[in-house]
């Protein structure tokens, strides 16, 4: 069921932010930002976790859950380190995953040529 | 007024320059439309062998060139002047070729436009007595393009409706006052026309007004009615672009039917790949040189004006909001 749930979540994130490349003028940048923007927002405010609890990876893996993390990373770093913390915590959580994109990333730019 | 002058825009070659030689190449994705049996040359690695696309471009153009001048024992000591352009920052792709080409090189700009531009300077030139022969070259690559105007094609941005699919091509043709081949009889060089409109993904509907303003010029100039051509093809302004030109003629009164045609609509045949069809430099070369100089020789079509059309936007004027200027001059050849 958790599958189910993730996958209809995640696909209903995805589903709004094609609607809003369809239908406004906003380039895939804006919605990007928009997005990490909103689950940081959300993040910080309490509002993300509990979603994340209901919805799994499908709250998770959409740019917003990356947005939640940045927020829940440095709001822990903030406690551990006081104001410092706004400035460390940023990657705290997300490090794994912009290196990992970063690394993987390259590694496939090597392995392939783009086409038409 | 200028003798050769007609009107307030057009110009007449009565020497009737000759397109004399031609060659055209294109990529994977222009071979497998409904023109490929017109183009000389249909790629298939749009790499060509190099690194880069950008190394690519300019060695197909140089290449479309070199076998333009081939087909009729030219060498390049035979040409007073090669005219070239292609979309890329300070027309780069062009000023490569013009390296290894060693003839005296006269780089232009008008996106799209950049080929009936070649062919009506180069035709100047030829009517003035200032040269014997002239190369007229442009290209343009897909991922060259899409890196320069939009995003690198590794971003696998999605693309809108209103799109259009930069042409992987070359064009190159050779024009004389003397020899066998269709004749350039008048051009008109359009004015930079900006309705204001600002979507970059939609370029065709900018560049619409700007594409009628020059054939109606070239219409009250010559005192012909769109009736004369047996095709008006105009050059690119897509599926998109060509509705709204329809829409603009019909508003005027000008009945321009099936006569009208765009080459960037028609060359992909509706590849759904391609939005609403194909732009770039090298689109309305390939679709003049391949298709339409085929179909002159051939005596299916006997009087054909060439639109070009060319979106003068760049990625820093779209960043910074500024509408997009656009531009389109008319060229027409007969057989």
């Amino acid at each position: 069921m958790s599958y189910v749930i993730a996958f209809l979540t995640g696909g209903l994130i995805c589903a709004a932010a094609q609607l809003i490349l369809e239908y406004t003028k906003l380039t895939p940048a804006h919605v990007l930002v928009g997005l990490t923007i909103a689950g940081a927002v959300l993040g910080g405010i309490g509002w993300y976790e509990p979603f994340l609890k209901f919805a799994g990876a499908g709250a998770l893996v959409p740019v917003s859950g990356f947005g939640s993390s940045i927020a829940r990373g440095m709001l822990s770093e903030i406690k551990r380190l006081g104001w410092e913390g706004l400035f460390t915590g940023a990657f705290e959580i997300t490090g794994l995953g912009l290196a990992a994109a970063v690394v993987f990333g390259s590694l496939m730019a090597v392995a392939s040529r783009p086409r038409d | 007024m200028a003798a050769n002058l007609i009107g307030r825009q057009t110009i007449a070659f009565n020497g009737l320059p000759r397109l004399v030689s031609a060659y055209t190449i294109v990529g994977r994705l222009e071979g497998q439309g409904p023109y490929r049996d017109f183009f000389h040359e249909i790629l298939d690695d749009d790499l060509v062998g190099q690194k880069t696309p950008e190394k690519a471009e300019r060695h197909i153009l140089e290449k479309a060139v070199n076998e333009a001048l081939r087909h009729k024992g030219l060498a390049p000591q035979d040409i007073q002047f090669y005219i070239s352009g292609d979309l890329l920052n300070q027309v780069i792709s062009a000023v490569f070729s013009a390296r290894s080409l060693g003839i005296p090189f006269l780089g232009i700009f008008s996106a799209c436009a950049t080929f009936a531009q070649g062919l009506g300077l180069g035709s100047a030139l030829l009517q003035g007595g200032f040269a014997d022969r002239v190369v007229v070259a442009t290209s343009s690559h897909y991922q060259t393009a899409e890196r320069q105007y939009r995003y690198p094609v590794e971003l696998n941005i999605q693309h809108r409706p209103t799109n259009q699919h930069t042409v992987t091509g070359a064009g190159a043709c050779v024009l004389s006052l003397e020899g066998e081949g269709p004749k350039i009889t008048h051009a008109t060089f359009g004015k930079v026309v900006d309705m204001g409109l600002k979507d970059p993904n939609d370029m065709g509907s900018a560049m619409a007004p700007a594409v009628f303003a020059a054939l109606e010029q070239h219409l009250q100039d010559t005192g012909r009615g769109p009736d004369y051509y047996d095709l008006i093809l105009t050059g690119d302004l897509g599926r998109q672009g060509l509705k709204m030109l329809r829409i603009l003629a019909e508003r005027t009164g000008l009945s321009l039917d099936s006569r009208l045609q765009d080459g960037g609509a028609l060359i992909y045949g509706g590849n759904p790949k391609t939005g609403a069809g194909a732009s770039g430099a090298a689109c309305s070369a390939v679709m003049a040189l391949g298709f339409v100089n085929a179909q002159l020789q051939a005596g299916k079509l006997h009087k054909v004006l060439l639109v070009g059309s060319g979106a003068l936007l760049n990625q820093l004027t779209v960043q910074q909001g500024d509408s997009i200027p656009t531009v389109a001059h008319a060229v027409a050849i007969e057989a």
